[in-house]
């Protein structure tokens, strides 16, 4: 047990003293590590506890990508910048741990080559080119994760936000650039694979990617990381920093004319949120265990504002909420009902920004807000009828 | 008379001098007419009954002095070694091989004779004299054909294998032809068979007939007289000659330098106005109303499958299909905008991130019922003859007939665009709701009515060209998705609400990603153009062509 004063007085402990969502959000999510990996591991088999393994991969995908949503969250709920390029770094970090994984494979490729990956030799590569250099090193690769995208968010962002590229024209520059990097790496030139991508890694670290145990830890650190993502864009949003922020997604020029660095906000903000991207990716490649250039289309960046803008924008927990609830959705409805399911996904895009403009964490609030308003103000008869 | 009095000198002992005569009379002029039937089997009869190969020589050149209809088809079919005679009646006939041995068709009568066995007939045999023989009295048969684009075919197989015995044959060729190309081709063929000549004279003259045409093969000579062996000496030993050679090479190489920009050029354009017609409806939805419309690809998707079920309406007419599918499209897709508009983009103005979500699920929708109606499959639309073909100007330039009414479509639909805006009352009302919403629903314009009839005819637009697409490209329920960015790029980099920005980026971008090509490769030259456009707004945040003013603040 964590003694409340402890807690009380800690950083993190005031941060979701004052967000009770984040509370219920964090001991979901620490349950939930702790919960299915054991289910899996120590259950046998038949039992009606045990959670197969493909569901663990599964759930560590939806959380992957609820890291994603939180980081399109950051930037677009509280700083006003619709991004549809954060596939664009959610790839590069899987890519830099792509690069790290097919290293690892080693001389056990189709082709034995020990230095060079399979889709090198058979490109008739003699060398690796100087930009594979280093990731073998896990620790070198794990850098790579965070500083590609936050190099491409930062000399991208420099480049836009000092030239005050905002709203419409922004979303479209973000899309351009995803697409022009999924150009880019579905040529075979490019050394990343073309269109196949990389794929058939063997082990991380020495340990198998097949094996439950390693799908667990990964499944586990995956939730981990989403909490620990959730306290740090808290912890950004509910500063002082984070009050700029949002002054200037509401009214840019005005806090521009305070005196206020718009530039130099956006561009950390963007910065961090790209890293997040990339860190999803990353945990996202060993699980799923294949990247191609498919991640950076311009339709997947799009998918992510809208898991964003179902779960309910500006609220964090909503993109976390909506990631999940969006692609667990997918998942059933491409099993049970694959013709009706582009039918079904429209639809909820549409119902939703007509009738939903606050997301799911919107209807939430609005009902407890009214059940609020009819304890303190009415009897249960008024109350069911208004 | 006069033939079948011809036909018994075959045989006589005098054969070969009187023969010589002959064949001089059949080059000058044209034989007198057969005069029945009967004669014109005898003569082609005759290839069954002799074998030495001087006969069947003085035969072929007779055979083709004749006014015989089937002469070309008998020659070729001898050159292709598909003639031959059956053993029981030596008739002579044509035959294609068949599981079963040969299918055989009569060749004085035409009728068809069904399949034979292999044993049943035998074939006319001919030699590498004979061949020779055949291929010059061919390529005289072509080169006199009524036909100008015969002509031209047969004086480019000249150029393609310049033979000393041809010489007559195309001076002959030369003095009645009066079409310019036929006779380009043919002072070109002349002067490749001049150019092998062992005469410094002759082939200095080949060389400068060169000069000022644009023939690949020309090219190509000239370009292996300048060759160097191993030991570091020219092939070419004449020093006069080779000089001479390298100059006109240098001058065609000019010259087809120039022609290949304007080819480039108008590769360009016309990528420019495929770009132009997907995009000026974006520039109307999202240009002028401020709707982010994701379901732009897939109005032009509906557009193209439009002209599809116009074509299996009307399968007998697809010449004229094209032209039923314009205004057909125009309104299928300009319905379906109007409903969009009316049910769903009424109630997010002002949120215009919020209309890309919407509009995406729409996209969405619409392709998912396209895949049920039509299945996930392409659908192929065929092309119009009139849009086949093309308008070659000279060797080195040849404009397709597609890409140029492609562009020419294109500037008519933006120029009636730009006139329904500025001219008509329609066009006022929209410019009118565009700056100022209120005001001018305070002057009595219905604003409402005015948006959903503005975003129908961007749909509408983004329909026809879907009609155009179809022409282009493949058909299918992703047909909207891949040119959806394109458009997107193209009106922010001409900058929004501006329809000549618009044009002007679609043609700009065009020409620059041909011009790219060629060094970089189709993949990396879009690269390049998609960087470009991230840095330009960097530096002209709205667009080539912004607009000024206040309501541009948004």
């Amino acid at each position: 047990m964590i003694n409340k004063a402890i807690f009380e007085r800690s950083a993190v402990g005031r941060l979701l003293l004052a967000d009770k969502a984040g509370r219920y959000l964090i001991t979901g999510l620490l349950a939930v590590m702790v919960v299915v990996p054991l289910c899996n591991l120590l259950m046998p088999a038949g039992s009606f506890l045990h959670i197969p393994t493909y569901i663990v991969v599964l759930l560590g995908k939806y959380l992957c990508y609820a890291l994603l949503a939180l980081a399109l969250d950051l930037v677009w709920g509280y700083c006003g910048i619709l991004s549809l390029g954060h596939g664009a770094f959610f790839a590069l970090g899987g890519y830099a741990m792509g690069m790290h994984l097919m290293r690892q494979i080693g001389e056990r490729g189709v082709y034995g080559n020990a230095e060079l990956p399979d889709f090198m030799v058979f490109l008739n590569w003699t060398e690796l080119p100087w930009y594979w250099y280093g990731f073998d090193n896990f620790f070198f690769a794990m850098f790579m994760v965070a500083l590609v995208p936050a190099a491409l968010a930062f000399v991208f962002g420099w480049l836009a936000f000092r030239s005050r590229v905002t709203g419409v024209y922004l979303s479209i520059i973000t899309q351009a650039m995803t697409y022009a990097l999924l150009l880019a790496f579905f040529r075979n030139d490019m050394g990343f694979g073309g269109n196949n991508g990389l794929t058939d890694f063997k082990d991380i670290l020495g340990f198998s990617l097949q094996s439950d145990v390693t799908r667990c830890v990964l499944f586990a650190l995956s939730a981990l990381s989403v909490a620990l993502a959730y306290i740090l864009c808290r912890a950004i949003v509910s500063s002082k920093y984070g009050r700029v922020l949002v002054a200037i997604r509401d009214a840019e020029s005005r806090t521009r004319f305070m005196g206020y660095r718009v530039e130099h906000f956006k561009l950390f903000v963007f910065v961090v949120s790209a890293i997040l991207a990339g860190i999803a990716g990353a945990l996202y490649v060993p699980q799923v265990g294949i990247i191609n250039p498919g991640e950076f289309g311009p339709i997947n960046s799009i998918e992510i504002v809208i898991w964003v803008a179902i779960g309910g924008r500006g609220t964090l927990f909503g993109a976390v909420i909506g990631a999940i609830a969006v692609n667990y959705a997918k998942t059933y409805f491409t099993g049970a009902f694959p013709e009706v399911w582009l039918f079904m996904l429209g639809a909820l895009f549409v119902i939703s920004t007509l009738y939903l403009p606050k997301g799911i964490v919107g209807v939430v609030n609005q009902m407890r807000e009214r059940r609020a308003e009819r304890d303190a103000t009415s009897t249960p008869e008024q109350g069911a009828q208004s | 008379m006069d033939v079948s009095m011809k036909l018994n000198h075959i045989f006589s002992v005098f054969f070969s001098f009187l023969v010589l005569f002959q064949l001089q009379i059949v080059q000058a002029e044209q034989i007198t007419p057969l005069e029945s039937e009967a004669d014109s089997a005898l003569l082609l009869n005759q290839l069954v009954s002799v074998k030495s190969t001087s006969d069947k020589k003085d035969l072929i050149s007779l055979i083709a002095g004749s006014n015989l209809p089937q002469r070309t088809r008998v020659l070729t079919a001898m050159q292709d070694g598909d003639l031959y005679y059956t053993k029981a009646d030596e008739q002579l006939v044509y035959a294609k091989t068949h599981p079963d041995g040969y299918e055989i068709r009569a060749v004085v009568s035409g009728e068809d004779l069904g399949v034979v066995g292999s044993r049943k007939v035998r074939k006319i045999s001919i030699n590498n004299e004979l061949r020779t023989v055949l291929r010059g009295v061919l390529a005289e048969l072509a080169l006199r054909s009524e036909d100008a684009a015969e002509r031209l075919a047969a004086a480019k197989d000249l150029i393609r294998s310049p033979a000393p015995e041809f010489l007559a044959a195309i001076e002959r060729a030369k003095a009645i032809e009066n079409n310019d190309k036929v006779l380009e081709s043919l002072n070109i063929a002349m002067a490749m068979i001049n150019l092998k000549s062992d005469q410094q004279v002759f082939r200095l003259e080949a060389i400068e007939a060169f000069r000022g045409t644009l023939d690949s093969d020309a090219m190509s000579i000239l370009a292996a007289m300048q060759l160097k062996d191993s030991d570091g000496n020219y092939l070419e030993k004449d020093e006069l000659v080779r000089e001479s050679s390298a100059a006109v090479l240098s001058e065609m190489r000019g010259k087809a330098k120039i022609y290949k920009l304007l080819e480039n050029a108008f590769f360009g354009l016309s990528l420019g106005s495929v770009l132009l017609l997907t995009a000026v409806g974006l520039a109307i939805t999202f240009g002028v109303m401020g709707v982010i419309n994701m379901a732009h690809g897939e109005m032009m998707m509906l557009g193209a499958y439009t002209t599809y079920v116009i074509q299996l309406i009307m399968p007998n007419y697809i010449d004229y299909s094209i032209i039923v599918a314009i205004p057909a499209a125009f309104i299928v897709s300009g319905l379906v905008g109007i409903v969009i508009e009316r049910g769903i983009i009424r109630h997010l103005y002002g949120r215009p991130l919020e209309t890309l979500l919407a509009t995406f699920g729409v996209s969405l929708i619409l392709q998912q019922a396209v895949r049920s109606i039509f299945s996930p499959l392409n659908k192929s639309v065929s092309s119009p003859s009139w849009l086949s073909g093309s308008w070659e100007i000279n060797g080195a330039l040849s404009l397709t007939y597609n890409r140029l009414y492609i562009i020419i479509f294109s500037l008519i639909v933006l120029l009636l665009l730009v006139f329904l805006l500025k001219k008509t009352f329609v066009g006022l009302q929209m410019r009118a709701v565009t700056q100022n919403r209120a005001m001018a629903n305070s002057m009595g314009i219905r604003t409402g009515w005015v948006d959903a009839l503005t975003f129908g005819l961007g749909s509408g637009i983004a329909g026809i060209a879907g009609v155009a697409l179809s022409q282009l490209t493949n058909v299918g329920p992703n047909l909207g998705q891949s040119y959806i960015i394109d458009s997107f790029m193209v009106v922010v980099f001409g900058g929004v609400g501006n329809l000549f920005g618009t044009f002007f980026a679609a043609m700009s971008l065009g020409v620059a990603n041909k011009f790219l090509e060629p060094f970089a490769g189709a993949v990396l030259a879009k690269i390049f153009v998609l960087v470009f456009i991230i840095l330009f707004i960097q530096w002209r945040p709205r667009g080539l062509f912004a607009l000024k003013g206040r309501s541009v603040e948004d």
